[in-house]
């Protein structure tokens, strides 16, 4: 379970501290001096050249070399500051394998919501076309296999993909590029609306630690078209995986997309995903992040504004306890003007629980009437619950709107006093102001079963802290 | 028996006294008037038969249907038929009013061995009720007080008050900040809500509620102690000869004038 550690290239702060004993599970272990990128170079080997058309092949091998000269981040590094990636890097990472066994339909229900439309269902990053429900081809929805559509020479591949969350991004984002199994390309053809939501379902199996999924996915839609995106993250076993996922998605004009993604896994999984969006006259997109699951969650979202009017909703929710870790990194460029952008991130935290909201707002100097709004609130349950939040506003032009707010706090007592009064138990009134805390931000999501779910998580998920 | 039995009872807040050693019992179908000045500890008095924790009671004892009311929650206090009409309602934001209002309903049909009632009765019950305080049931599809004015507020402590149908309902400055027909409103409100087996407790500093509202029997309260009960007449003379009147009265203690 211990991987081959080469502690000249180790690049995070080290402790002093015995080494891990054979056999041990690394992330259990605090001392241990943790892997290099040079080490997850050689543990993910050359990737699938051999069947990967030319361009991506040399795509993937720029992005190896950038990935090298980064270095893995470390709290010195201003974008990590809050977030210690410590505990990855603990971890005896290599690609996770290709599952041993199917999964059954009945396993993936509890996760499929019930929803029609289509599905694109992975399992341990690789894609299962027996779980799948695809559409007809040549239809107004495409929605393939990253690998299959790779095999088809789609055109939008090479134009789109890995140009969109280019390398510069995150040292994460370039590994995904260099490494990536499999994944989905969806695509809504120009003017078509699409009623139903496309769900794509990733589900971690690997029952050892450090096993990882390099997932990328592609969204096309193409002008005045519209779609809705579901991506869920889910584990079904409980060993500490690594999910590093990239989506990214290209807005054509006057182009509508919802785009909602949860991530549920495990409480020892490693969840670090980027979702980039570019965005032409007039389209709008929305993206719900709502992130429960993982030991350490990441979430890097952005948009560049590449026409005037576009606007785009940014909503996140995050539901940590114990150990856990979320953090989600914005980034709105306003690179166009009369574009709006507002962010509404809501956190509700218990136990030792890490919260890290960045917002970063570019707004350039032609883009004028500009509107940015950005607003973090965090519920804390607990004495020792920690939030880190940060408003990044860099205005180079003069007549914009932008505002910034960020809040901090607990359970309103004047409003439990209140309920208690009227007959309703202690327990329950604050499961009730739980609720109501998140409301906002989960009321904006058009799927009502994910509404459903999530109701129900805030209810029983900080029963014990309540 | 004693509806509402307040026996020698003394409370502080944040380590200063403010009731000392006060009595007042209340049977059913009464209804009895509290009235003081500024900081006499009406609304104390309030806030400690809520239930309210920040109020520490000190001594003495409060029987409800000779139940230890002291020794309930506050949820429980609500359960078994103690109503407080808040005389400052808190706006809870993203809390609906009526999905809130069913929850407490049918905590207490639940505590009472009734069934719940579903959403289809509540809304009928809701409607109903609405009607009695004419009270725009627009209002109830919003979060709880969220953006309420203070009349409407008002207005919709006495609906929860007509929808849960309490026991003993202790009204709380329920008229301060209304104007005179909202004021009318919500007595009327309260006045349809009496019944033989109910009581209800008005706090007030003014005499102007109790036009609507006929008490059968009115306190005055001066730092922390009743120092006067009588009729509803003893209302008219407050309200004539202000506080200062009765406060230096009690102030002398007998025997002291020369």
């Amino acid at each position: 379970m211990t991987t081959t550690l080469d502690p000249s290239k180790d690049r995070t702060p080290r402790r002093t501290g015995r080494p891990a004993a054979p056999g041990t599970l690394l992330e259990a272990d605090p001392s241990h001096p943790g892997m290099s990128l040079a080490d997850m170079l050689a543990a993910f080997g050359p990737g699938d050249s051999d069947s990967a058309p030319a361009w991506l092949k040399q795509r993937r091998q720029a992005a190896r070399a950038h990935a090298a000269r980064l270095g893995f981040p470390t709290v010195k590094d201003e974008e990590w500051r809050f977030t210690r990636i410590a505990p990855l890097l603990r971890l005896p990472l290599h690609p996770a394998k290709p599952p041993a066994r199917r999964l059954t339909g009945a396993e993936i229900a509890p996760f499929a919501f019930g929803l029609e439309g289509c599905r694109l269902v992975f399992v341990d990053g690789h894609f299962c076309a027996e779980l799948s429900s695809l559409p007809a081809a040549g239809g107004d929805l495409q929605a393939v296999s990253l690998r299959a559509a790779l095999a088809g020479n789609v055109p939008e591949l090479e134009r789109h993909l890995t140009r969109i969350a280019g390398n510069e991004a995150m040292v994460f984002t370039a590994l995904n590029t260099a490494f990536f199994q499999d994944g989905a390309l969806v695509c809504a053809a120009p003017g078509k609306v699409i009623a139903q939501p496309v769900h794509l379902l990733f589900i971690a199996t690997a029952g050892e630690a450090g096993a990882a999924a390099h997932v990328r996915n592609l969204i096309v839609a193409g002008a005045r078209s519209e779609m809705k995106v579901l991506e869920t993250y889910v584990s079904l076993s409980g060993a500490p995986h690594f999910t590093n996922t990239v989506t990214e998605l290209v807005l054509g004009a006057e182009a509508r997309v919802d785009h909602c993604k949860l991530q549920e896994e495990n409480p020892l999984a490693i969840h670090i995903s980027a979702i980039q969006a570019q965005q032409d006259r007039g389209s709008h997109w929305t993206s719900h992040s709502v992130s429960t699951g993982a030991r350490l969650a990441r979430h890097q979202i952005q948009t560049i504004f590449r026409g005037e009017n576009a606007g785009c909703i940014l909503n996140g929710l995050y539901l940590v306890r114990g150990e856990q870790l979320a953090d989600h990194h914005t980034v709105v460029d306003h690179a166009q003007p009369r574009c709006e952008s507002h962010e509404f991130y809501h956190g509700v935290l218990s136990g030792r629980a890490h919260g890290v909201f960045n917002g970063k707002i570019f707004v350039r100097q032609d883009a004028q009437k500009t509107n940015a709004k950005q607003t973090n609130r965090n519920l804390l349950l607990s004495d020792d619950a920690v939030v880190d939040t940060k408003p990044q506003l860099e205005i180079f032009a003069d007549d914009v709107k932008c505002t910034h707010g960020a809040t901090v706090g607990q359970i309103d007592e004047e409003a439990i006093f209140y309920l208690r009064s009227r007959g309703i138990g202690l327990e329950h009134a604050r499961q009730i102001m739980v609720r109501a805390f998140a409301s906002d931000v989960v009321e904006r999501i058009p799927l009502e079963p994910v509404r459903a779910r999530l109701n129900l998580m805030l209810t029983e998920r900080f029963q014990d802290n309540l | 028996m004693e509806l509402l039995d307040i026996r020698n009872l003394s409370a502080r807040v944040e380590g200063r006294p403010i009731l000392k050693n006060l009595s007042l019992s209340l049977k059913a179908g009464e209804v009895h008037a509290i009235m003081g000045p500024n900081g006499s500890g009406k609304s104390t008095l309030a806030q400690v038969l809520a239930g309210r924790s920040e109020y520490e009671v000190t001594a003495g004892s409060v029987l409800f249907q000779g139940a230890d009311l002291l020794a309930m929650k506050p949820e429980e206090r609500a359960r078994a038929g103690v109503f407080l009409a808040f005389q400052y309602p808190v706006e809870i934001p993203g809390v609906n009013s009526t999905s809130f209002l069913r929850a407490a309903l049918n905590e207490c049909r639940k505590s009472r061995g009734q069934a719940e009632l579903a959403p289809i009765e509540f809304l009928k019950l809701v409607k109903e009720k609405s009607k009695i305080l004419q009270l725009d049931p627009a209002l109830l599809n919003r979060p709880v007080n969220e953006g309420f004015s203070g009349g409407e507020k008002k207005r919709n402590e006495i609906f929860q008050m007509a929808v849960l149908e309490p026991t003993l309902a202790i009204l709380d400055e329920t008229d301060s900040g209304l104007d005179i027909d909202a004021l009318k409103a919500v007595a009327g409100g309260v006045n349809k809500l009496r019944r033989p087996d109910n009581a209800t407790l008005v706090i007030t500093h003014y005499q102007r509620l109790l036009n609507y509202i006929v008490p059968d029997f009115v306190h005055v309260l001066v730092d922390g102690q009743i120092v006067r009960s009588g009729g509803k007449e003893l209302a008219f003379t407050l309200e004539e000869r202000g506080y200062d009147w009765i406060s230096q009265e009690t102030a002398a203690p007998a025997g002291a004038h020369p």
